[in-house]
């Protein structure tokens, strides 16, 4: 066996890298609830992987059937319905721990240097994240999916000149059509995921490169031969982080000290994971919502168009400009502008705890603006939303300009030399 | 190699150096309770690994026969008042073809002559439900309901009548043949020696509602 | 051509009238009474299955999950000629369907996840004489439906009752909900009773994993909290020994 397992290691470095990326690797050990997020959001992709190939074996990708194989999966396959409920509430679990993650992020600083690279391709995992929930939601062929669609493909509309063809291309169709099915089914199935799943291996390997950060913001590696043996870890680290610099005695090794935490994350939200998927898949219409439960009509809009809860903000940005290429163009900034904040950001001190006060109430002030314009976006439109939303996009944007401007020269607390716990 | 790496993780480099912790417990920086945590890393293991095999249920169970599968292939009833004498009618059941031939007295009076030439004669291997398990291979001697696949590779045989069938073997006229292996079964579905098929015929399951009428798919209750 | 136009022409008022605001009744459905879900089902075959489609489901799954034999449920509860095997389907040619109504009649094996019980329970019991409509019949929950009261036969004839009240010191009329002629089958207690297994039926037949799904999350659930107290304290035994 050992011989076996020697033979193979010399061919392919498996135990190596094991023991490199997840065994041997140090992670400061005052790493709190909100470092579980993206092992979650793991768990959560590779659950949307398997039931996502589960569930094409009995889905039929035409505007003729989709709807019909979407109630055989749940009525006529055996544990079809648990599958499908699997990875419908698997797509809004997405969103909650991305979005934690992020706020995670934001409030520890995680995306200033040395981390501005994994900051970016975290967003363009999200990016990716919300092309493949959009388009994984076209496929039912509800109403919604249908006129979810039709409105978020008209956006392209908006675009000058080019515009109208430009939609009548993404659309394969003079309207959204079984042809606009199918090429959403080849991208939600093959193409985004196989680009999601790069993008996650190029964000874990820029990690390790630069390390995790911690609710302290303060660094666990320091340069080679600058820490006195004292005060370097005990724990068996992997040589490629040893070699390099020393590692302060604030860390642990993240098997199975770090596993071991997130396993008990990981049972927690499994608990409210399938408490929903069992006993409320539909979450009162916000994971499914109602009027896709009819199949798609043409000729018949839904009284209300949302779409899922997880863009509501961004819809939200979007109904509050008056103008439809403005509109757009302010939606879609309102994402770009999060690919910059590691450059906005112009502060030295990593996390809250250690910066300014303004810095605090402006971060849970955009947290709270973005939740508003979530509730703004997801329900029906009325007079006072529509200034109400405007403010809330001002305050949006506000908060990155505050940033760049408090960061330059910013009062921090003292930063800690080692970690607290 | 692996088990040298997994035996003892995280545990403080300093422990690599005192021999046995057992007794050394209360003088290092050991746990105090490494029975404990060996029962709790066994116990999370196996409840983990009872977890894994009930979230692999439903992707393994959801390759069954779905309802609509299973409507497809449910009981079949035939009407077989139409068959004439020596005639062979074909029906589908569960998506494959299903023989009913209406044999005539002389061509039931002629299976034992070729016996000699047959692989399984007395049908020992089950290929049939129990009340087929006779020369005839049937309900009544009269009627033979096969599943017309040949037990080599699936193809369906060609029923061969009128001397035909002597071509392939000698001295009987009548039987099925199969061209994609040159498979041979007589009027009984039984199997020639010296061909690929290695077995008789499959009967299905049947059963008859009346003189006229008969389900295949399902076997009348035994009393 | 001309009854795709007519559809674009009625669809719109089908369409936002189903708007309405008004106030809907709960309806307290139970899944595990199955008495009540074989009336509904006996109701739907009746009256809902001349024109209304049930597309999805079978009439084998229904009949085993609300406990009816299957060679009674074919004899009672099948009217179509269809085998027990087949989907729950209209006789009614779909096509003609939509000239007549102004749209075809909805599939209504999901209609209580679109529109949810209560509305459902109070959209039956609305239906009122309306002369001005096509069928005669108009209704309160969804206005100018183009739906004809099928059920007036039970109900009896429901007209909208007004009273003569002083308000601001001025005679008004004023309206006081439905009252029925008292010519229908049932009482309002029993129409109403009617309605609500019906509403039941429809509940399931809108999921009908829903029990299925409880009974096995409630073990799942266990099993976590199990894995859970496993997890945690060797989680607590590994990280005892991480210095402060």
């Amino acid at each position: 066996m050992n011989a076996l397992m020697n033979w193979i290691e010399q061919r392919i470095p498996m135990m190596r890298v094991a023991n490199m990326h997840a065994i041997q690797y140090p992670a400061p050990k005052n790493m709190n609830f909100w470092y579980v997020f993206g092992f979650l959001a793991t768990i959560v992709l590779v659950n949307q992987i398997v039931t996502g190939i589960w569930l094409t074996m009995s889905f039929e990708p035409s505007a003729e059937r989709a709807f019909a194989s979407v109630e055989y999966i749940m009525r006529e396959v055996d544990y079809g319905y648990i599958i499908r409920y699997m990875h419908s509430t698997g797509a809004s679990a997405f969103f909650i721990v991305v979005y934690m993650h992020m706020f995670r992020g934001m409030m520890y600083g995680s995306y200033q240097k040395p981390r501005e690279l994994l900051w970016v391709f975290g967003m363009l995992i999200y990016l990716a994240l919300m092309a493949e929930a959009f388009m994984g939601y076209v496929l039912p062929w509800g109403q919604m999916s249908y006129w979810g669609a039709q409105v978020i493909v008209s956006l392209f509309g908006a675009i000058p000149v080019i515009g109208p063809d430009l939609v009548i291309w993404i659309q394969g169709d003079y309207v959204i059509s079984g042809a606009t099915l199918n090429r959403f089914f080849a991208l939600h199935v093959i193409a985004l995921p196989l680009v999601i799943v790069i993008l996650v291996f190029l964000h874990i390997i820029a990690l390790h490169e630069v390390g995790s950060n911690n609710p302290d913001g303060v660094n666990i590696k320091h340069k080679k031969g600058s820490l006195p043996e004292d005060q370097k870890t005990s724990y068996k680290i992997h040589e490629y982080y040893t070699d390099k610099y020393d590692i302060v005695d604030d860390v642990v090794p993240f098997f199975p000290h770090i596993v071991l935490k997130d396993l008990v994350a990981f049972s927690v939200f499994l608990f409210g994971f399938c408490y929903v998927m069992f006993f409320m898949p539909e979450m009162g219409g916000y994971f499914l919502e109602r009027p896709n439960f009819e199949i798609a009509n043409p000729y018949k809009t839904p009284e209300h168009i949302f779409p899922v809860w997880y863009f509501t903000p961004f819809y939200a940005i979007l109904k509050a400009v008056p103008d439809k290429l403005f509109g757009v163009l302010t939606m879609f900034a309102a994402i770009a502008v999060l690919f910059a904040l590691p450059w906005v950001d112009r502060g030295k001190v990593r996390s809250w705890r250690y910066r300014c006060g303004l810095h605090k109430v402006n971060l849970l002030v955009f947290a709270v603006v973005f939740i508003f314009l979530g509730y703004l976006g997801g329900t029906p439109q009325e007079n006072w939303k529509i200034v109400a939303s405007q403010i809330a996009t001002i305050m949006y944007f506000g908060f990155f300009v505050l940033l760049w401007i408090y960061s330059g020269k910013e009062k921090t607390k003292p930063v800690p030399e080692r970690i607290t716990l | 190699m692996i088990k040298t790496y997994l035996s003892n993780p995280g545990e403080k480099l300093m422990s690599d150096v005192s021999v046995d912790t057992n007794k050394s417990t209360a003088d290092n920086n050991q746990p105090q309770s490494s029975d404990r945590r060996k029962f709790l890393t066994v116990g999370t293991c196996v409840v983990g690994a009872v977890g894994a095999v009930g979230a692999a249920v439903p992707f393994v169970g959801s390759w069954q026969p779905s309802a609509k599968a299973k409507a497809a292939g449910a009981d079949v009833e035939v009407d077989i008042s139409g068959i004439q004498p020596g005639q062979m009618i074909r029906v589908k059941w569960r998506s494959k073809p299903v023989w009913i031939v209406r044999r005539t007295p002389e061509l039931l009076a002629s299976l034992s002559a070729h016996e000699d030439q047959l692989r399984d004669p007395d049908s020992e291997v089950e290929q049939q439900p129990a009340f087929a398990q006779n020369k005839h291979r049937s309900l009544k001697e009269e009627y033979l309901v096969l599943v017309g696949i040949c037990t080599h590779l699936g193809c369906s045989p060609q029923h061969l009548i009128d001397g035909n069938f002597a071509q392939y073997a000698e001295g009987v006229a009548e039987g099925f043949f199969c061209p994609c292996h040159g498979s041979k079964f007589d009027m009984a579905g039984r199997v020639f020696a010296g061909v690929p098929a290695p077995s008789n015929l499959v009967v299905p399951p049947y059963q008859y509602v009346d003189d006229n009428t008969i389900i295949i798919g399902s076997e009348a209750e035994v009393s | 051509m001309k009854k795709w136009l007519a559809i674009l022409l009625l669809v719109p008022t089908f369409a936002f009238a189903a708007g309405s605001k008004y106030p809907l009744d709960k309806a307290e459905i139970n899944l595990n009474d199955q008495a009540s879900l074989q009336r509904g089902a006996q109701t739907f075959m009746n009256y809902c299955l001349g024109c209304h489609q049930m597309q999805y489901q079978r009439y084998q799954r229904t009949f085993e999950d609300i406990g009816v034999p299957l060679d009674i449920g074919a004899q009672y509860l099948q009217f179509t000629g269809e085998k027990v095997s087949d989907y729950i389907t209209t006789p009614m040619p779909q096509e003609s369907a939509a000239t007549w109504f102004g749209a075809p009649p909805p599939d209504l094996t999901l209609v209580n996840r679109v529109r949810g019980a209560d509305w459902i329970y109070t959209y039956l019991r609305t239906f009122y004489v309306d002369e001005s409509r096509p069928f005669g019949v108009n209704n309160l929950t969804f206005e100018n439906v183009g739906m004809p009261h099928v059920l007036q036969g039970l109900q009896g004839t429901t007209r909208k009752a007004t009273e003569m009240r002083m308000i601001d010191g001025e005679q008004k009329e004023v309206n006081i909900g439905l009252r029925s002629d008292g010519d229908g089958k049932l009482t309002p207690e029993e129409y109403d009773q009617t309605i609500l297994d019906l509403v039941n039926f429809l509940a399931y037949t809108g999921e009908p994993a829903r029990l299925q799904a409880e009974k096995i999350g409630k073990g799942v659930l266990i099993f976590i909290l199990i894995f859970f107290v496993f997890a945690y304290l060797l989680k607590k035994d590994y990280w005892k020994d991480v210095k402060k």
